[in-house]
Order: C-alpha cells, then structure tokens, then sequence
C-alpha cells in the first residue's frame, strides 16, 4: 500500500515532447516499476509517434482508451497547462500531477472552478509530484534519495521535501509515499487531504508535514490532525524569519481570520497534537522521536 | 504569507509573497486608475508630470480652484509620508510639486532610506463626504477573487481588522459569473452608500472585478471609495499589482513598469531568472528550491546569524547564473559570508559546485563561503570543490553549515546557538 499512486498505476505524460517532459518521463521510466507504470504520452500534434518506447496520442482521452492510464502528469508550458488539467479532468482520469510551474493564477481560478463536482484529482501545479519509494516516481524529485518504508511526508516545497527525506533517510526510515503540493496559491490537493489519506493507509505509521507561511492549509490540516488522525505527526513551517509583510500582508489574515504566519501556524500545529521544530535541519529527527 | 495571493507593495521583501516565482509587479496610481476608468470606474481628473511646469501647466489645464499633488511611488502611506498636499493656487501647485518632486518620501513601506520621487499626479480637488474602502485579492481558502469592502476608508485595511472587524465585508466572487449585480447592491449597501448612489456603486464594482480580472490582477485596491457630497461614487486613490506568471499575455505590462521603483539588485537577478530578495541581514544565501531557501534563512537566524537575501537559483541553475547570483550578493557592502545549500535534485551537486568555483574565481570572493551539498552527484560536486584549491568551507548538513556559516560571518567566533 501508499497513497494516490502504486506499481499498478499506469500513467500518461501531457507534454512528453517537450525537453522537460521527456527528461523526466525518461527517468520515471528508468524508476523502479516505471518500465511497465509509464504507458502513454499526449501531444496533439505528434499521434502515432513514439518516446523511448512510448506511444503517443492527440488526446488524453484517447491515451485513457487505448493504454488503460488513469493518471496524467503535465509538463505543458505555463500558457497552456491549465488547459491540459482541464482536458484530463474532463477525461475523468483518477488523479492529474501537474509539474508546470508558473501557470496564471486566473487560469487555476477557473480550472479549479471547472472541477467542481468532478472525481479528479490533482496535485500541485508548481509542485514536485509524487512518489511511492520502490515503486513508482512520478515528477522531479531525485528517485535514488528515497527508499521504501513507513513514514508518509507532505510538503508544499520540493527542494525541502528531499532535504526531509535526506534526515529520514540518515535515520534508516524509509518512506510509504512523499507527495509535493505545490507552491501555488490555486492548487489541487492540499495538506489535509493528504493526510486523510495517509491516516488510511496501513502502510503508513507516521507523518512529516512540512509547511510555509502563507494561507490557511496549515492550520486546517492541524484541526483536523486533532480530530481524526489516528498517526503522529511532525512539523515544520518554514518562513519564521521572512520579514513580516507591513500593508495589505494581512488582507490575506482578514480573509482566513488571522492566520499565516509561521509562529502562528505553528502555534495552531502545537495545539493540535503537532509536535514541532523551528529547526529544519530536524524534522528527522522530530519524527523519530514520536514513533513507538 | 497570507492566505491570499496578495502581493502589495509592502510584500516586496517578503519571499513567501513570492513562492516559486518572480514578485508580483507594481504599477502607480495614475496608471492604475487609467485601466479602472476603462471598465467605468470613475476617479478625478488629472495628469502625471515629471517636473514642476509641467504640474503647473497640468493644473491650468485642469481648472478649478483646488488641486492635489500626489507623489507617484510604488508604497503606500504617501500622504502621512508628506507626499499628498492639497494646492489652493496655481503658486501652491508650483510650490509643493517643487518640494515633492525628487524628495525621497519615507513611509511605512519604504524602508528608513525613503524612496526618490520622481513623477507627480496632479488631480482635481475632491468634495470629500465619505471615504470607503473596496479591494480585491485572491483568496486561497475559497481558490475564487474575494471582495473585500468596509466603510472605514481611508486607513489601512488590517488597522480595520485589527480594531472593527465586522466592519469588513466580503463576496467571493463565482469565476463562472463574476460579479453578480445583487452581490455589488449588497455591498454598497452593507458600506453605506446611499440607495440613489447604489447604481454607480455597482458600475465601481463590477468595473474593479472585470479590471482584477482582465489584467490578471493579483491585488486591485481602491481606497480611498469616496462617497461626494452629489453623491458620487470615485475611486480617489487606486493600487494595482499583476501576477507575474501572465506576463507572457500582457506585453502592454513593458510600458507600465517603473524600474526607478524596483531594488536594482532584484532587477539585476530577474534578469537572469534569478528569484532574489533583498534583506537586512549580512550572510548572504544561494539555495535551489523557494522552500529550502525560506528554510535555510530560518536556521541561520536559529543559530543567531541574520540573512542578507533570500535567493532561489531554480532547478535550471547554469555556471553563469550562479556567478551572476554570487556578484550580485557581493555587491552587498556589509556582506560577511556566503552560504550555499544546495539540495541536488534535477539539479546535479557537480554543476553546481562547478558553478561555485568558477564563479569564485570570476569574482573576487571577500567574504568567507560555506558549501552544503546534498543529493545527486554528491561526493562527485564534493571533490569539485574539494580539488579547486579555493578556501571554500564544507558543510555536512544543513545545521552544521549554518552554524559554520554565522560563526565565518562573526569573524571565526564560535555562533552562539539558538533556542531550538
């Protein structure tokens, strides 16, 4: 078991002609399972071709028809990656990992709007993606940091979300599933959900959640942390030191009620059961101290 | 940093308005009250002048008999600042448009030092009845463009959340509709515009959210909304910051940028994609990813050192970008040290620690520089560094760097460790 994605998962690269997409379709493939989890690419320009052994198709839908994927991964240029998110919602696909980073914040506005009431998931964009150590990567992250294990990490960051696995890694704990969910203020999954889904998964015994100041996802996924989540968890915000914004800094708290900085987030974590470090360079060692 | 996308002008310094991605751009009043009067909001008459005829001629040209003289900077709190004067003569004009242009005007969003004034908006007089306060940001709780509106205008927004938060009102506005008619009457009737001045009211709001819209605006504030004593319905001052991340629809944004107005360091790092923030602090920072970046300024603070910059050298870094990012960092005068944490992901450790030493040798490297390498190709960037002759410190993790890198910056002195 792990969350949102397992050997078993076949999965399709929007934008598997562009120099990114195919990089990282490439070392996705090269990962573990990756041989037999990536089946299909899409580019509507280019049906029939192939990469590095992959067919090609114009449509989403059409790639979900012929090779059975139900999860996409976008590599599409910012101008035109909302559009694939919304091609692969409307698609029905199980889940969308969208890696694009510096999609317009009115064009996740209304695909989010365009997913209402749809079953599709998504993580990110501007996020690392997801990865079941052992199984299966799928996005950017270096696949060779991670191994297999019980610990769930979910961070909005990539960079700091290798540096957790590094400390886990140093430790001997290896990871159930490390999910990015991006930076961006319009955005897919967010650390609540994640954590229901890990509060699931027989697999998983612990969790690192690695936050950042702004927005209320945070404090959100703590109340609920208290309320329902059967694991410990451990956190980090980072951002305790960023200067505080003067002016309309706090339109953002007017809205949330008062919420998004670092000291208050962590405040609401402690609250709630979280145990947290101001330290980054603990979070390893945090999360060992909280399993029995 | 908030809950909402908004990145105004005080959050220039703050990276975590700046996630992943470049600042959001500012633009000046006159220039956003220009795109507002195109979506039928109204606002007083007036022109932008870079020299005092020019102010002088601008109020001739005008007419009436009261004037305003406005500094144009990126910052808000411009009238306390000194920056707002009203002109009863054309004498007057001439007089606070001569103290005015080329002051360096200090608020609360400036920084000590001021920032120079370089441009006037010469209005019209207003007759003031009532001031109110409409703005528009991007909220993430809801993921839809909120309203936000009170009848406390004219002060700060959160100075009203602080003191009468029910005074504040709010509409998230359906993406599939914008803006509905009813929501706008609500509105201005919950901020006490009079019922004959609802109409126009809505014609302001609706106008506010096809503008936020169509610019892909990531902050539109209007405040004061001034209530005449006609009953008019003007926008008296105007703030609009775009999102970046649109720039490539909106090359019109060329024209409206004020690069007088942006930190010359950032301007300089932009140009390299470099997502760069200047701060106070005399340990300079190069990290791959905006997450860790945040992070690496967190520990250094922990172990009592302060950060000079928050620098984001992306996943794409090349040799040129990280010695464009080293001169930039050495161009701060008080620098003390470097640190370089660098998480190898897409990013190799062996391209970055070349970049390091041909970038250390490009420049002349003053201050002391820490190396924390982590990840793919590791130990290879490892003897990079190791094998370059160059009195670079290693660190072996993030905690160990950062404890080396503030007891470089205070001159070999053991750092005193922070509270963990």
């Amino acid at each position: 078991m792990s969350i949102l994605i397992n050997r078993n998962t076949r999965v399709m690269t929007q934008g598997i002609t562009g120099k990114t997409g195919q990089f990282h379709t490439k070392m996705g493939k090269e990962y573990a399972n990756g041989g037999s989890c990536y089946v299909a690419g899409v580019n509507p320009k280019k049906p029939g071709e192939t990469y590095e052994g992959i067919p090609i198709f114009a449509t989403v839908k059409e790639a979900k028809e012929k090779t059975g994927a139900t999860v996409s991964v976008i590599y599409v240029p910012p101008p035109f990656a909302a559009a694939a998110i919304d091609e692969a919602v409307e698609a029905d696909l199980d889940l969308v990992i969208c890696i694009t980073e510096g999609i317009p914040v009115r064009d996740m506005i209304r695909t989010k709007y365009k997913m209402q009431g749809k079953r599709t998931r998504l993580v990110g964009p501007n996020c690392p993606g997801v990865i079941t150590p052992d199984e299966i990567k799928i996005g950017i992250m270096p696949g060779h940091i991670h191994k297999k294990g019980r610990i769930g990490v979910v961070s909005r960051s990539g960079t700091l979300t290798y540096e957790a696995v590094g400390q886990l890694m140093e430790l001997g704990l290896g990871q159930s599933s490390c999910v990015g969910t991006g930076g961006d203020p319009v955005n897919g999954l967010k650390h609540i959900d994640v954590l229901k889904m890990f509060n699931e998964d027989p697999e998983t015994d612990a969790v690192i959640m690695v936050g950042e100041i702004g927005g209320s996802d945070e404090e959100n996924a703590a109340r609920w942390v208290k309320a329902g989540m059967k694991k410990p968890v451990v956190g980090f915000i980072a951002g305790v030191t960023a200067p505080p914004g003067k002016r309309m800094g706090h339109a953002g708290a007017i809205i949330s009620g008062g919420k998004g900085t670092a000291q208050e987030k962590l405040a609401v974590m402690e609250e709630c059961g979280i145990k947290v470090t101001k330290n980054p360079a603990e979070m390893g060692k945090l999360l060992r101290s909280v399993l029995k | 940093m908030t809950a909402i996308n908004a990145r105004p002008a005080a959050l220039q310094n703050n990276p975590s308005s700046n996630r992943g991605r470049k600042t959001s751009m500012k633009i000046h009043e006159y220039q956003a009250k220009e795109i507002l009067r195109r979506y039928g909001v109204a606002t007083p008459r007036g022109a932008r002048c870079f020299s005092v005829e020019e102010a002088v001629a601008a109020a001739r040209e005008l007419g009436g008999k009261v004037w305003v003289v406005k500094a144009q900077i990126h910052a808000g709190g411009r009238g306390k600042g000194g920056g707002v004067k009203v002109a009863k003569s054309s004498e007057e004009v001439r007089e606070w448009a001569g103290k005015i242009l080329g002051m360096m005007l200090k608020t609360h969003q400036t920084g000590p030092e001021g920032q120079k004034v370089r441009r006037l908006l010469i209005e019209e007089g207003a007759d003031i009845k009532r001031e109110l306060y409409v703005g528009m940001v991007v909220d993430r709780g809801t993921q839809r463009v909120a309203l936000m509106a009170s009848s406390e205008g004219g002060m700060d927004i959160e100075e009203v959340a602080a003191h009468a938060p029910e005074k504040i009102h709010k509409v998230f506005i359906d993406p599939g509709t914008g803006l509905k008619d009813a929501e706008a009457d609500g509105i201005a009737a919950k901020i006490g515009i009079p019922v004959a001045s609802v109409p126009q009211a809505r014609v302001t709001l609706k106008g506010l959210y096809k503008a936020f819209d169509e610019s892909d605006s990531s902050l539109a504030e209007i405040n004061p909304l001034i209530l005449t004593g006609e009953g008019r319905v003007v926008a008296l001052d105007a703030k609009m910051n775009f999102d970046d991340n649109a720039a490539f629809r909106h090359p019109e944004w060329q024209q409206l940028r004020d690069l007088d107005e942006e930190d010359p360091a950032e301007v300089e790092a932009s140009k390299y994609d470099l997502n760069y923030i200047q701060l106070d602090g005399d340990i300079g920072c190069l990290v791959n990813g905006a997450g860790l970046a945040m992070a690496t300024m967190d520990i250094i603070k922990l172990y009592g050192g302060a950060p000079a910059n928050f620098l984001d050298v992306g996943g794409g870094a090349t040799t040129e970008k990280v010695t464009e990012a080293f001169k930039i960092m050495l161009r701060i005068a008080h620098l003390k040290a470097i640190l370089v944490n660098i998480f190898g992901g897409i990013m190799k450790c062996d391209v970055i620690a070349a970049g390091v030493v041909a970038a250390a040798r490009q420049v002349s490297l003053r201050v002391p520089l820490v190396v924390r390498l982590e990840g793919t190709n590791v130990d290879l960037g490892k003897k990079i560094l190791a094998e370059s002759g160059l009195p670079i410190i290693s660190g072996s993790n993030m905690a160990d760097a950062a404890q080396k890198v503030v007891a470089a910056a205070e001159g070999g002195s053991k750092a005193t460790k922070g509270k963990r």
